[in-house]
């Protein structure tokens, strides 16, 4: 089959690899109809992230037609599916809390190691991202095989487009637990930092949680414009510094609750940032946190923080002075999207969520190299790069 | 084992003396390296034993064992992979045995791996069972030494924490997690 394949730092190739088979009872095989490329495959595509090897499939945003089940899968031949970037067995202490990102049995046994030296306690099994969270082959292929197929995938009912469905997979669930993580409450004013696709979703669903207002933090015009269009507020933090304009916005309080969707590559030329930047290449700290940093600052005594962004390391100059004299809570994690799938579908189905406003590109599998410089260099127009295995045409820009 | 301010297991201990007389309540014979490796596994405690009982099934998910012969309801024989696609083997007799609760094991005196230890079981309310596997053995010296380093081919504490968690994985969802995308790759990482 075909399929994208990571080789170092920018250098991402369309490769001819050998076809996944049924390893496990509860294995599935799912051919791909729709893949998206994320802003964490970007922390890939920039070598910010440990434990790659040359030759690992990409992409863990997608969906398809089951083609094949091993007999402790419940999915059926012929069913479409979207698949959760978070590899659950739905059987550990962890899956019973429905905290499935946190599962103890998706990881296999030797890739654990890594987890608990870095971080304590092993990771969960991810698709395609790193050797840290499993190393499994991911879905930006013409195939994929799918491990605890009776927990992950959710049955997409018909009449229902790929491109309506396909973010279950991961930012519309990630974006909603942000807002989630946020523990809003009615009239709340809630700042998010980052207009990619999850902070989009977070803005949806603050709204839908009952936030009085939402203000959006990006540079890009075209994002923030979407971020409008559902109703936020922005700040372009080109154009205006984000800490005065939150205070004078938000009436000199700060934000009740603050939503981190940058992650470790925040843009900008901060001071704080600019040493992080230098710090980095000189491989003295890993993670850049400016966004966090700014939220943290910028938040009211007693607020909340969510943090759905991506960290890897250690950080310094965390602002724990200020997190700890005005009271504040965090909380962040991968997301468990199994949890989350059912209820989303259901608001997409009401019409309650929009998801296409998202995609500004479709390709074929072909161009995904493309697709990746392209999101990686124009996030300004680039929102989001849907990849279709069956395409012929290329690189058809939306509307 | 622990002083009076401190309740953790003597496996953990910095002092050699508490670690050493943690060994000395073991086995008659002299060893050298103690470990533990706790785990906790989302299914009753009576299920998790009959399963670890049944020796001959040990090497579903301990990856160096090759095969294990029940000869007896104590004595049992180890085959367990060497470099080159050799063999080392031993017997081993269960020393002690709490149904549902604890198995001891000791190799017999002729074993080219001297080990012993015993896996306890313990009810752990919702979350399960605590499974706890404390192992003795002497660490590598000589031309043996060498072999079995090489044998083990990680660390014993690795290789049991590894195994430990394959076990949960296998008791918990009824299958061993792999990443590998094919049988072949499968086979090759086993190797
Ligand atoms: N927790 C999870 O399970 C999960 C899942 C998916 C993605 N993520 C993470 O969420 C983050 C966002 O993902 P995405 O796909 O939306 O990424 P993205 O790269 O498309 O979007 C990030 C946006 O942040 C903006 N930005 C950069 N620096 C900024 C700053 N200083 N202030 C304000 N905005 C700034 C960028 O211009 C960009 O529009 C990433 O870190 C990603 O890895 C987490
Ligand atoms: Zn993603
Ligand atoms: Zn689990």
């Amino acid at each position: 089959m075909r399929a994208l394949t990571w080789h170092g730092k920018h250098d991402v190739r369309v490769d001819t690899v050998d076809d996944p088979e049924i390893l496990n009872p509860r294995d599935a095989i799912i051919k791909i109809t729709s893949t998206a490329i994320c802003g964490s495959d970007l922390h890939l595509y920039d070598g910010y992230i440990p434990t790659m090897k040359a030759g690992d499939i990409l992409g863990h945003e997608f969906m398809g037609e089951v083609v094949e089940t091993g007999p402790g899968s419940t999915l059926v031949k012929g069913q479409r599916v979207v698949v959760p970037f978070t590899i659950a067995c739905g059987s550990c202490y962890h899956c019973g809390k429905h905290q499935y990102s946190a599962c103890d049995n998706g990881n296999p046994a030797d890739n654990q190691d890594i987890g608990m030296e870095l971080y304590g306690q092993p990771m969960s099994g991810l698709f395609g991202y790193s050797h840290l969270t499993g190393g499994y082959a991911g879905g930006q292929a013409e195939y994929v095989r799918v491990p605890f197929s009776d927990v992950g995938p959710i049955v997409v009912p018909e009449g229902l487009d790929d491109d309506e469905v396909l973010f279950l997979s991961d930012i519309l669930p990630t974006g909603w637990q942000a807002a989630e993580n946020a523990d809003i409450e009615p009239g709340d004013i809630v700042a998010v930092w980052g207009c990619g696709p999850v902070g989009l979703f977070a803005v949806q669903s603050a709204f839908l949680m009952g936030a009085a207002r939402v203000i959006a933090i990006d540079h890009f015009p075209r994002r923030l414009e979407l971020a409008r269009r559902f109703g936020a507020e922005t700040i372009n933090f080109e154009e205006s510094k984000t800490y005065e304009a939150l205070m004078e916005m938000t009436g000199g309080i700060g934000p009740d609750a603050v939503i981190d969707a940058v992650g470790l590559e925040a843009h900008g030329f901060f001071v704080d940032n600019v040493v992080d930047q230098i710090k980095a290449s000189l491989m003295l700290g890993t993670d850049r946190i400016h966004s966090i940093r700014q939220a943290i600052v910028a938040c009211r005594k007693g607020g909340r923080v969510s943090m759905p962004a991506v960290y890897g390391g250690i950080v310094d100059k965390f602002p724990l002075g200020a997190f700890m004299e005005k009271g504040l809570t965090l909380k962040t994690g991968q997301t468990s999207v199994q949890h989350y799938m059912p209820g989303l579908l259901n608001a997409i189905v009401e019409g309650k969520i929009d998801t296409t406003f998202l995609i500004s590109h479709r390709m074929s599998l072909e161009d995904a190299p493309k697709g990746y410089r392209m999101f990686h260099d124009n996030q300004n127009e680039v929102t989001k790069v849907v990849l279709k295995p069956g395409f012929t045409e290329t690189a058809v820009a939306a509307e | 084992m622990a002083t009076v301010n401190d309740d953790a297991p003597p496996t953990t201990s910095k002092s050699r003396e508490m670690r050493d007389a943690a060994l000395q309540t073991f086995t008659e014979t002299r060893r050298d390296t103690l470990l533990g490796r706790t785990v906790t596994i989302n299914r009753p405690r009576a299920e998790l034993y009959a399963y670890w009982r049944d020796f001959a099934r040990l090497p579903t998910f301990m990856d160096n064992v090759e095969r294990v012969d029940v000869l007896s309801p104590t004595r049992s024989h180890w085959v367990v992979k060497a470099p080159g696609g050799r063999t080392v083997e031993w017997d081993a007799l269960v020393t002690e045995e709490k149904e549902g609760e604890m198995i001891a094991w000791a190799s017999t005196e002729d074993a080219d791996v001297p080990n012993s230890g015993r896996i306890e079981f313990r009810d752990a309310g919702d979350r399960g069972t605590i499974v706890t596997a404390t192992i003795v053995y002497d660490p590598p010296a000589g031309v043996v030494g060498r072999l079995i380093a090489k044998m083990f081919q990680r660390e014993p504490a690795i290789q049991a924490r590894r195994d430990l968690r394959r076990f949960k994985q296998l008791m918990e969802t009824g299958e061993v997690a792999t990443s590998s995308r094919t049988r072949a790759q499968m086979h090759e990482e086993a190797a």
